[in-house]
C-alpha cells in the first residue's frame, strides 16, 4: 500500500504500525515526534497505531534553532 | 550583584538566552553553553532528514538548561500552533518562541498572525514568548492575548547589524510590563549590553555567536556584556549634559594657570 511520508509517496508492506515502520527505517523513537493523519501521536501509541492505504505521516525532530 | 529574572514560572540568573543554529559544528553547543552560562537556549522543529535519523539535538544541551523551541517556518497562526505542539510533544517542555513570518527577504514577523497564536497557545498553558516587531501595539495585543514575555528584534535576523529601532525598543520596556528580550540582529556584546542598559529584561543571540571564527570565546564575551549591561541599569546611569561638566575641583589651582 502506498502512505504519504514527510510528503513524499512511499509504498509499504502491509500490515505494518507506526512502530514497525520506524524501525524498519531504524529510526530512534526518542529522536522523532511522529503526527499520524495530523494528530500527533504518544510513543506508547506507535505499536497500536496501524498504517493504512493513503495515511500521511510526519516524522519529524528538534535540530539547531534561534 | 545580578538580580534575578523571573520568566515563565522560573528564576533565572542568566539574562543571556542563546541559539542553535548555525554553527560550524553541533559539537560547539555544549563548550558555547558553558562559556556564555545560558540558562535557557532555542531549538527549532523539522521534518526528518533520513540521511541523519540518528541524531538528537537535545542530547547536546546540558541537563538544567531551560528549552526554547521555536516555531520557525509558521507562516499562519495555526501552523505556529501546530509547531508548537509538535515541539510540547518532542520533550521541549511547554516554552514555545512564537515566530509567524510570511516575508522571506527580511523575515519580519506577522504582528496579527502572531498575538492570534499567543492567545491560543496561552490558553493552551504554553508559556509564550511572541517575536515581533518593536512596534507597541503589538506588544500590547501580545501581552493581552497572555505572553511571558515579548521579543521585538533589533534588526532582521541574521544580519549581526545590531539594534536598529533602540527608541522603539525603549519605548516597549517604559510601557510593556512583561519582560522585553532582544531578539534577532544582536551583532556584537556592544550590542546587547546597550539593551540590557536600556532596561531589556535580556538578549537573545544565536547568529552573532555562532558565526564568530570563536564561538566559544564570543559566548564568554556576550555573558559578560548582558551582566555588564544589566548591571549598569541596576546601577543607574549619571545624567546626560550638553556642556562640560568639570570631575576635578575648579579651585586650587597652581597661580598663573
Amino acid at each position: 500500500m502506498n502512505v504519504y511520508v514527510n510528503g513524499a509517496e512511499e509504498r509499504i508492506p502491509s500490515p505494518l504500525s507506526v512502530s514497525d515502520f520506524l524501525k524498519e527505517k531504524e529510526i530512534v523513537s526518542r529522536n522523532v515526534v511522529v503526527e499520524y493523519n495530523g494528530v500527533i501521536l504518544k510513543s506508547d501509541e506507535y505499536g497500536s497505531t496501524s498504517l493504512k492505504e493513503s495515511d500521511r505521516l510526519e516524522i519529524l525532530r528538534i535540530l539547531g534553532g534561534g | 550583584m545580578l538580580d534575578h529574572l523571573e520568566i515563565g514560572g522560573e528564576k533565572l540568573l542568566s539574562r543571556l538566552f542563546t541559539g542553535t543554529g548555525k554553527y560550524s559544528s553541533d559539537q560547539l553547543i555544549p563548550a558555547v553553553a558553558k562559556a556564555s552560562g545560558t540558562q535557557v537556549i532555542t531549538v527549532a522543529l523539522r521534518r526528518l532528514d533520513f540521511a541523519s535519523k540518528d541524531y538528537n539535538m537535545l542530547d547536546l544541551i546540558p541537563p538544567g538548561i531551560k528549552l526554547l523551541p521555536n516555531t520557525s517556518g509558521a507562516r499562519t497562526a495555526d501552523e505556529a500552533v501546530r509547531i508548537a505542539e509538535l515541539a510540547r510533544a518532542a520533550g521541549c517542555g511547554n516554552w514555545v518562541k512564537i515566530e509567524v513570518i510570511s516575508d522571506n527577504t527580511y523575515l519580519l514577523p506577522d504582528g496579527y498572525e502572531t498575538a492570534r497564536a499567543t492567545e491560543i497557545l496561552a490558553e493552551r498553558g504554553f508559556h509564550v514568548f511572541p517575536y515581533i516587531n518593536a512596534d507597541l501595539y503589538v506588544a500590547r495585543s501580545c501581552r493581552d492575548a497572555g505572553a511571558a514575555a515579548v521579543m521585538p528584534l533589533g534588526s532582521p535576523i541574521g544580519t549581526n547589524r545590531g539594534i536598529r529601532c533602540t527608541e522603539m525598543i525603549r519605548i516597549l520596556i517604559d510601557q510593556i510590563d512583561l519582560p522585553v528580550i532582544v531578539d534577532a540582529g544582536i551583532g556584537k556584546p556592544s550590542d546587547a549590553a546597550l539593551a540590557m542598559e536600556m532596561g531589556a529584561a535580556a538578549c537573545l543571540v544565536n547568529t552573532a555567536i555562532a558565526s564568530a571564527d570563536d564561538p566559544v570565546l564570543m559566548g564568554e564575551a556576550f555573558r559578560n556584556a548582558v551582566n555588564a549591561g544589566r548591571k549598569a541599569y541596576l546601577a543607574g546611569q549619571g545624567a546626560v549634559r550638553e556642556k562640560a561638566c568639570a570631575s576635578s575641583p575648579l579651585t586650587g589651582f597652581l597661580d598663573g594657570i
